[in-house]
């Protein structure tokens, strides 16, 4: 049941929200690297936002439907066809049982999430159905998706309001979705070793622009420009402490590392400031060879567009739980 | 840093650092892994876990969880009791909830430290009347019975920090803020040997006759100084005080008895 895989795309892996209660193993949490449309993408079919879907990055897969499914896409733009008619993104649609979904390619944005109702099925590893590649653990066998492979979906929650999925109108607002942009400009509290910086490296690190080099994935973003060098003795490394996706660090070569969804849980480098969550999506949407801006702003802000972002999205599931009820009669 | 001395700092807008210290040693980590253990297990709504490293230990926690639960707390009036207001952002939600917690954490780990020290001395006092003058004014300061400052005297185990200013004279940690009181305007010429005082924070006993500002609520039939004993002092620093309430006719036993001792 669920789907056959055609053609696995370029790196397609199953994420939930993500594996917590480890990191004191030293066991990262993966997840999505977009959760605001991994979330989205959920609620939209009636999941709790936390539930297994599919990531897809850059070309996404085609693939053969087994049985009716309630799905949505979101995040990056893509063609994605279902028997050769384009499918709408960020609301729910319907897939036939023997259908062939083809996702094609990221048009604007990388990162693609197809989720469907009832979760895709894969097993629990440390309480998460997240891929972690690097341990091979999790996900669909630990790995990336291959042509051939069978992705299982569970039974949905509520089968009952199917109807209202199928009957849907309307789309996740762009009023809250994060503004995506090809070279986005990311928001960023200071980190504590931003001190050890000079003035001068804060003002070139919060102006210019940074390209994302090839050598980035899900783990971190390698970028390159404007070298930045701690002030003092701080470039032979500091004791190492806890960073987590969004953290950016400064190697002695001075080219920053933004840390992502599979980065380690702790690091010796120093810490020159961390992306705000809210802003990790747009992150997450920037394709090698794109470029990021960075805008320094309080730590109060920060958690008041994370309280904003997660508001919205409580208010998402609120607003699509009513509409597919309504609908249903 | 001293013992349990410590700062927090926020991890990027979802995590709190505390610090502990600032190198790599045994110590630390002992103390490190002592104060995970008891964070964990006195976990607040919205914690997800903690990582412990060299000097550090990092809280992750959800802020919708611990924003929306301080919201609901404050709404059933609870928060304001233990002082969080809802105007706190998560960061700061989680800062009194450490803070809170290291508090209680340094108490037990005092608690248990002071366990580990010397003998407990339990040292009979008889509370009030002429033995203890100045306790319906410590009394009446509180604004509870004098009944009730005799309990909270008797209930606590008092470390021994030090001896000093007379002979015999045992300078006593670990007074209740509930009895603490503040000298006397006008110190006494004269107090009776064995007058157990409060003064200030601290609270001791006058091993001899001596002038002093502090507020006497009872008196023991001991003697703290023994000029012919080994040692000299009944009490030694690291040892625990306990004081004991007696009636005043098992007082005059008490004192007759030291008298046959030739003290």
């Amino acid at each position: 049941m669920g789907f056959e895989i055609i053609q696995p795309g370029l790196l397609s892996t199953l994420q939930d929200e993500g594996r917590y209660g480890y990191r004191k193993y030293g066991v990262i949490s993966s997840g999505p690297m977009d959760h605001f449309a991994h979330r989205s993408a959920n609620i939209l079919v009636g999941n709790s936002a936390g539930a297994c879907a599919l990531e897809m990055t850059l070309l996404g897969p085609s693939m053969l439907a087994k049985e009716d499914m309630i799905a949505a896409l979101c995040g990056a733009e893509t063609d994605a066809e279902l028997d050769g008619i384009r499918v709408p993104m960020w609301r729910p649609f319907v897939i036939p049982k023997g259908s062939k979904l083809n996702v094609h390619y990221a048009v604007k944005g990388c990162r693609a999430y197809l989720a469907v109702s009832g979760g895709f099925k894969a097993l629990p590893i440390m309480g998460s159905q997240s891929t972690y590649l690097r341990a091979g653990l999790g996900g669909y066998k630990g790995r990336a998706l291959q042509a051939g492979d069978r992705l299982g979906v569970c039974e949905p929650q509520r089968l009952s309001t199917s109807e209202g999925f199928k009957r849907f109108q309307g789309e996740v607002s762009t009023y809250i979705r994060p503004h995506y942009e090809d070279n986005p400009i990311l928001r960023v509290v200071w980190g504590n070793e931003a001190a050890h910086f000079t003035a001068e490296s804060r003002s070139r690190f919060a102006e210019q622009s940074f390209r994302v080099t090839p050598q980035s994935d899900r783990m971190g973003y390698r970028l390159a420009g404007s070298q930045l060098n701690p002030v003092d003795g701080l470039a032979q490394g500091m004791v190492s402490e806890a960073v987590t996706p969004g953290t950016i660090q400064v190697p002695s070569s001075g080219q920053l590392i933004l840390l992502m969804a599979d980065c380690q849980t702790t690091g010796g480098y120093p810490r020159i400031a961390h992306v705000i969550t809210a802003d990790l999506p747009l992150a997450a949407q920037v394709k090698p060879g794109g470029t990021l801006r960075f805008r320094a702003i309080s730590h109060q802000e920060a958690q008041e567009q994370l309280l904003r972002q997660a508001m919205n999205l409580r208010l998402l599931e609120v607003g699509v739980q009513a509409r597919v009820r309504n609908q249903h009669g | 840093m001293t013992p349990f001395g410590y700062e927090c700092r926020p991890l990027g807008d979802s995590g709190l650092v505390i610090q502990l210290g600032t190198s790599i040693e045994v110590s630390l980590l002992k103390q490190i892994r002592q104060l995970a253990v008891y964070l964990e297990k006195n976990r607040f709504e919205g914690f997800i876990e903690l990582i412990t490293a060299y000097t550090t230990i990092t809280i992750f926690y959800d802020s919708m969880l611990v924003y929306s639960y301080n919201l609901a707390q404050n709404a059933r009036g609870k928060a304001r009791r233990n002082g969080i207001t809802n105007s706190l952002l998560p960061y700061d939600i989680v800062l009194q909830h450490i803070e809170t917690l290291m508090a209680q954490y340094v108490q037990q780990e005092n608690e248990s430290q002071m366990s580990e020290l010397g003998n407990i001395v339990d040292i009979p006092v008889c509370y009030g009347g002429c033995y203890g003058p100045d306790l319906p004014d410590v009394a009446a300061y509180h604004q509870v019975s004098p009944e009730e400052i005799v309990r909270l005297h008797t209930s606590s185990v008092y470390p021994v920090y030090m001896i000093g200013f007379a002979p015999g004279f045992p300078y006593l940690g670990g007074l209740s803020e509930r009895l603490a009181t503040p000298r006397k305007s006008e110190p006494r010429t004269k107090i009776p040997a064995g007058s157990v005082g409060i003064g200030g924070a601290q609270t001791g006993i006058y091993p001899l006759e001596t002038p002093g500002g502090w507020n006497l609520i009872g008196c023991t039939p001991l003697a703290l100084f023994r000029p012919d004993a080994h040692p000299p002092s009944l009490l030694e620093a690291g040892d625990r005080v306990r004081f004991v309430s007696i009636p005043s006719e098992q007082f005059e036993q008490l004192r007759e008895r030291k008298q046959d001792d030739g003290l």
